[in-house]
């Protein structure tokens, strides 16, 4: 066994970087605290990569096994003997390979900013809140147990929070933010719930006893039972319910286009790349529990799963805003990677769909990001986030461009790119296991490709916009990290994810299925080529068909009214016919009745006071006839 | 024994008279130094108490004579103390009569 204890700096040193420049920032120039945050993820960074080289290449599987390490762990919070909450860092295949995702993407993310954030104000608390929330996914990721996971995830929430909101100054950033935290919160809600029913049951809060074969989780699913489904099942349920909110699965989907009001960097590596999946990482970290205690709980996962990624590729279709249509490609994506979860079994080829789901999240971490980066190079360059003010910018911006159009072709699933590999694994996985979600996913292939290639001809080609100065190339420090991605974007495909991250930890051999690769590959060249019709010159085909499908059309535009249906349940409903009247009873009976408390003792204070009258005899002649009739009771009580 | 031929009653009648007759000026008095004197009086009536107690009841003991001389003594600290206070007053108030001293009351 190999000492990983170094890897407690993986979180610790951006962590440090949050208190320093959090603390300090203001006293130096922006761009110390913008190089400080960089060099301590550059740090992070290498010794992830560090620790990825040696858990799969140098140290390998153990008896054919890849092996879960506690590299560190004391204990924090002691309820019982078995029951407590440890701090600690847990490593194994999908811990490492999130650790390369996380700190790959962020720090990525911070070499942007330097440009993208230049001159902003608060250039130092930006990237103050970044290292926070490096620190709070890095330490989710590396939980050893379920509530030091709960933990970081509310501070992951918190950053998210923080970060949407950065433009305090902005009434609809604030509004996001706090429509982010909440949705998100009233999720953790679920979450909660599901966490203490589990460790109720099951008496244990660490994942390694969760998820051993012959642990309580396993062997406790008789007994009770609500509904024809056992506590086990129902609180994986209720922990999914949390996951689904962070990963904005619907109907808790809302928050995720609001939150691009946030700075376009923040929106790739929180809203893209990692803190979205954190609920599909949850759902993965359990995937024992699930597929083999609560074979119901994980259909529950994939049918949402399933629902979601056809729900937000419908609305995408129509979005303007370029930044919400990256977001609803977003939950789109994640929707396919728990639908994956949803449709594995466990170990060996049966986990086919795991490994799909968590190689589609590597190379989806990639090139969202990379697609987010993008965008905001376009947007930092136009001044606006909308398609309709783009056009013709491909003569502008050569590497934008070509790196956009690297992330587009990857999206659709274009092989020989990387997102071509994993969604093909997650289709070979539907097929096998259920045919109705493979259909909704061979569907959704082909929508994310026309809807990508309607974003990219609306930006790159189609005629000139009226711009306000002549668009122009990013700096070189925005460019790097396009380049960096892409790459990344084209060759992470070439993993061989199967033999690394599995269900079980025992490797396995995937082979590319040609039944599902073709017919996928020929529906996302279909995809591309309606829209390379519809959207690469001018034309009017998009309005007739908008025309010739206009309920759909404003369904989709409006996101299918979801904002207002919430609107409508929270205000008409709950505000009105339950806060009401609880506001009612709270200031007409509980106020009340302490006023009542205060106004009698006020009361009488007023019609005694007369008593303190400040005259000093006055005092000393109740005091002598208080010790007259003292007298006398005592001589009484002698002489009975 | 000088206390030879005179009843114990008739100590304690003296005491108990000068005992009301402090209480009396006490309450009547406005005038602080009068409630002191009047406040020595009633002390000095329990040491006549005391005293008279001790030598016809237990004549060979010494408590209750000592005891008078703790009051004694206690008292002298105290009138140093009130003299101070009713100087004090004087100063800020230009009078020591006791229904004029009334700021503390609500």
């Amino acid at each position: 066994m190999t000492n990983y204890s170094y890897t407690l700096f993986i979180p610790l040193i951006p962590l440090a970087m949050f208190l320093l420049i959090g603390l300090t920032g203001h006293k130096f120039k922006p761009i110390v605290s913008g190089l400080a945050g960089t060099l301590g993820l550059t740090i992070a960074a290498f010794l992830s990569y560090i620790t990825a080289i040696r858990y799969f290449f140098i140290e390998g599987a153990v008896d054919g096994t890849y092996p879960m390490i506690k590299a560190a762990s004391t204990i924090w919070l002691r309820f019982t003997d078995t029951l407590h909450i440890d701090l600690g860092v847990l490593i194994d295949p999908i811990s490492v390979m999130m650790l390369v995702v996380i700190t790959t993407v962020s720090l990525m993310v911070h070499l942007y900013s330097l440009g993208y954030m230049k001159g902003e104000r608060g250039f130092a608390r930006f990237y103050s809140f970044l290292s926070l929330f490096s620190f709070s996914m890095l330490g989710l990721v590396l939980a050893t147990n379920i509530f030091q996971m709960y933990i970081f995830w509310e501070l992951v929430g918190v950053s998210s929070f923080l970060l949407i909101g950065f433009y305090y100054e902005k009434p609809s950033a604030v509004a996001a933010s706090k429509k982010a935290f909440i949705v998100t919160r009233f999720a953790d809600l679920g979450f909660l719930i599901g966490i203490l029913m589990l460790s109720f049951t099951t008496d244990t809060f660490d994942f390694k006893t969760l998820t051993s074969l012959d642990g309580p989780i396993i062997t406790s699913t008789a007994g009770a039972s609500f509904m024809g489904l056992s506590v086990i099942t129902w609180s994986l349920i209720f922990i999914f319910i949390g996951g689904a909110g962070k990963s904005a699965m619907f109907p808790l989907h809302i928050w995720l286009p609001d939150a691009m009001e946030g700075p376009t960097p923040v929106s790739a590596l929180i809203h893209a790349a990692t803190m979205v999946v954190a609920g599909v990482y949850l759902v993965a970290r359990l995937f024992p529990a699930y597929a083999i205690a609560a074979p119901d709980a994980l259909h529950v996962v994939g049918y949402v799963g399933g629902f979601t990624s056809l729900f937000a590729a419908v609305i995408a279709i129509t979005q303007i805003d370029i930044k919400r249509v990256l977001a609803f490609s977003t939950m789109s994506q994640i929707g396919y990677m728990m639908m994956s979860l949803g449709v594995s079994g466990y170990g060996d080829h049966e986990g086919l769909g795991y490994m799909a789901s968590m190689f589609h999240l590597f190379t989806h971490a990639m090139f969202k990001a990379l697609l987010f980066l993008g965008a905001g190079a376009i947007i930092h360059a136009v001044h606006s986030n909308n398609m309709t003010d783009m056009g013709g910018l491909r003569k502008y911006m050569p590497i934008t461009h070509i790196t956009f159009l690297i992330a587009c072709l990857t999206i659709a699933g274009i092989p020989p790119l990387s997102g071509f590999w994993s969604k093909d694994e997650i289709l070979a996985a539907a097929l096998h296991h259920n045919p109705i979600l493979f259909g909704i996913g061979f569907g959704v292939a082909g929508l994310t490709a026309f809807y990508m290639f309607r974003l990219y001809y609306n930006i790159f080609w189609g005629t000139d916009r009226h711009y306000h100065h002549t668009p122009h190339e990013a700096p070189a420090i925005m460019t790097i990290p396009l380049l960096f991605l892409a790459v990344a974007s084209v060759f992470s495909g070439f993993l061989p994810f199967s033999h690394m991250v599995t269900s079980d930890g025992k490797p396995f051999e995937a082979h590319t299925d040609m039944m599902v690769a073709i017919p996928s590959v020929v529906i996302a060249l279909i995809g591309i080529t309606i829209a390379t019709v519809m959207y690469k010159k001018p034309s009017t085909l998009p309005d007739k068909v908008a025309g010739s499908i206009k309920g759909l059309y404003k369904a989709s535009l409006n996101k299918f009214w979801f904002d207002e249906i919430y609107l409508f349940v929270t205000k008409r409903i709950i505000f009105a016919y339950i806060s009401r009247p609880i506001a009612w009873f709270d200031r007409h009976v509980v106020d009340a009745t302490m006023n009542l408390v205060g106004w009698t003792v006020t009361t009488t204070s007023n019609k005694i006071k007369g008593l303190q009258s400040g005259q000093l005899q006055q005092y000393a002649m109740v005091f002598v006839y208080g010790v007259v009739i003292l007298t006398l009771l005592f001589v009484y009580l002698i002489s009975k | 024994m000088m206390t030879e031929g005179i009843p114990l009653e008739y100590f304690l009648i003296v005491s108990t008279l000068m005992f009301f007759i402090g209480i009396f000026g006490f309450l009547t008095r406005k005038n602080l130094i009068t409630m002191l004197m009047s406040i020595e009086l009633i002390l000095n009536s329990v040491n006549i108490n005391f005293v008279a107690f001790n030598s016809y009841l237990f004549p060979h003991q010494m408590q209750g004579q000592f005891f008078s001389l703790i009051i004694i003594a206690v008292a002298a600290a105290e009138a140093a103390v009130a003299i101070a206070i009713i100087i004090n007053i004087y100063r800020n108030f230009r009078s020591i009569e006791t229904d004029k001293v009334d700021e503390m009351k609500y």
